[in-house]
């Protein structure tokens, strides 16, 4: 009904920029249809040992012995949940901690080099130290992804705060603001489109941490089923773990697109 | 005699970095009556722009007094609306900011938008609006919270030379008939000429006043001024004090 307003040349263009959207979501869609179909056929065919390999079907048949168990979505919600704690309180807390470098120049000038310090190391030498202190339970995974997090949610943030519009902040401080007032009428908003950047970025940090505290300590979830198989050689168990996260992270991916795509809708910047 | 908004006594400003320090202004003393259009201008890199902080109390002089009766409105180069507000939300920023967000006040600002044309635009984003519009929009922020005088930081120098010409007509006419104070600061000659009832031409720095020249057109109207036969002749002389 709309496409009556528009010219032939406009409808020829709409319909090309269709067809190139299907090319590309057919081949997508395709080339993973084709890699399981390999994957299947190479070890049905004997070219590739499922043990070492597995393969889609031995793949399904272990989520499914999982699901009988009862234990898939035990270890799917445990990793799920420590994921999405120690996202949270990484952003939260670093958001804060970043607020505060901004607020005090002193503070942001002491603590730079310890900052700089801390994000070169890498985290998981602190695995030790971590199940000392938290124990060997979900605490001491959730710790681990809020270390893993944290300091690039400070860096990405406190660099969005400082690049404020200079001349903004003169006509705000022509008028008198208070640092507060620059703070939440001008600072905070024009670093949302940073923070959305930032939580693209901080969705993979905390599968990293995630994972990689459950690899140190840990008695469920995802990791453990992965590096429990890779122990018992069990390799089936570690290829659906694999997937499962493949599965998991991509969902939050675009959980975080979608609530971009809300707030940028409400932003105008 | 009517009574001076805005004196600057024997002003000095000294700017500090590591490899040094600067004089930016010295000795620099000149005044702005109630209803005054001046306008400063002055070779590149004489510090306008820090005269106009200076003005408005975001500098403190090194040496000297700088005396403001009454309050500031600035007014930069881009319009600098907030993209995530909407033409009415920046508009009763300066409001929300000294927190005289009455009803009473946010009325006023708005129909002070509403008398210049920009009713339709307020539910609008900065990013819907043209340049010149946008101008305007940001002329009323200023205005919004009745300012004493209105500090002009070469307002116009981003938009292009047509806008720029009617724009410069609009924000003109605005301030006369709102009966502002205003104090332009500007590198550029022929804009200082066409608005201003009194030009201050600086020296290189340090900044010290080098003359000041009253200009009588008997006539308000930028474009028309440009049209005079006297314009030329500022302008020489101007360009030539400037250069000096």
């Amino acid at each position: 009904m709309k496409n009556k307003l528009y010219s032939g040349e406009h409808r020829l263009w709409l319909k090309r920029r269709r067809i190139r959207l299907t090319v590309v979501w057919t081949l997508r869609i395709g080339l993973l249809a084709l890699l399981l179909f390999f994957w299947e056929l190479s070890t049905r065919l004997g070219w590739a040992d499922p043990f070492l390999v597995s393969s889609p079907s031995r793949i399904l048949g272990t989520v499914g012995s999982l699901y009988r168990d009862g234990t898939l979505f035990y270890h799917i919600g445990t990793t799920l949940w420590e994921t999405a704690v120690g996202f949270v309180l990484a952003i939260g807390l670093g958001y804060l901690i970043a607020l505060l470098l901004w607020w005090s120049d002193l503070l942001h000038r002491v603590l730079e080099p310890y900052i700089v310090v801390l994000n070169a190391l890498p985290k998981i030498a602190l695995g030790p130290l971590i199940i000392i202190w938290c124990g060997t339970g979900s605490k001491a995974i959730v710790f681990m992804t809020v270390v893993v997090g944290i300091i690039l949610v400070i860096m990405h943030m406190l660099s969005a705060f400082l690049e404020t519009d200079e001349n903004k902040l003169l006509l705000l401080r022509s008028m008198g603001a208070s640092k507060l007032q620059i703070l939440t009428k001008l600072v905070i908003p024009s670093s949302r489109v940073s923070f959305i950047s930032m939580l693209k970025v901080a969705v993979g940090m905390s599968w990293i941490g995630s994972i990689m505290g459950e690899y140190i300590v840990s008695r469920a979830g995802l990791g453990y089923l992965i590096v429990y198989g890779g122990q018992v050689f069990k390799l089936d168990l570690v290829m659906t773990a694999t997937c499962i996260l493949c599965l998991l992270a991509a969902a939050m991916y675009f959980l975080v697109v979608l609530l971009e795509k809300i707030l940028v809708k409400n932003t105008h910047n | 005699m009517k009574e001076k908004i805005l004196e600057f006594e024997n002003v000095k400003l000294i700017y500090h970095t590591v490899r040094g320090e600067t004089v930016a202004a010295e000795r620099l003393t000149f005044s702005v009556e109630e209803g005054e259009f001046v306008a400063i201008i002055g070779p590149s890199g004489c510090g306008k722009s820090t005269l106009l902080s200076l003005a408005a109390g975001l500098l403190t002089p090194s040496e000297g007094t700088v005396t403001r009766r009454g309050s500031v409105g600035y007014m930069l180069q881009r319009d600098e609306l907030f993209p995530w507000r909407t033409i009415e939300k920046n508009i009763l920023l300066p409001l929300e900011i000294k927190r005289r967000s009455t009803p009473q006040a946010r009325e006023e600002a708005l129909a002070l938008a509403e008398k210049y044309g920009l009713g339709e635009f307020l539910r609008s984003y900065p990013a819907e609006l043209s340049g010149g519009m946008r101008q305007r929009a940001a002329l009323i922020r200023t205005l919004a919270t009745g300012p004493d005088i209105l500090l002009l930081d070469e307002p116009f120098s981003a938009l292009d030379y047509q806008t720029r010409l009617s724009v410069t007509k609009d924000v003109s006419q605005i301030i006369r008939r709102e009966g502002k104070t205003a104090l332009l600061i500007t590198h550029d000659i022929s804009e200082a000429i066409s608005l201003s009832d009194r030009v201050i031409v600086l020296t290189k720095r340090p900044a010290t006043v080098a003359h000041t020249h009253a200009l009588d057109f008997g006539e308000t109207d930028p474009l028309k001024r440009r049209e005079n036969r006297q314009f030329s002749g500022w302008f020489e002389l101007l360009w030539k004090e400037l250069n000096q």
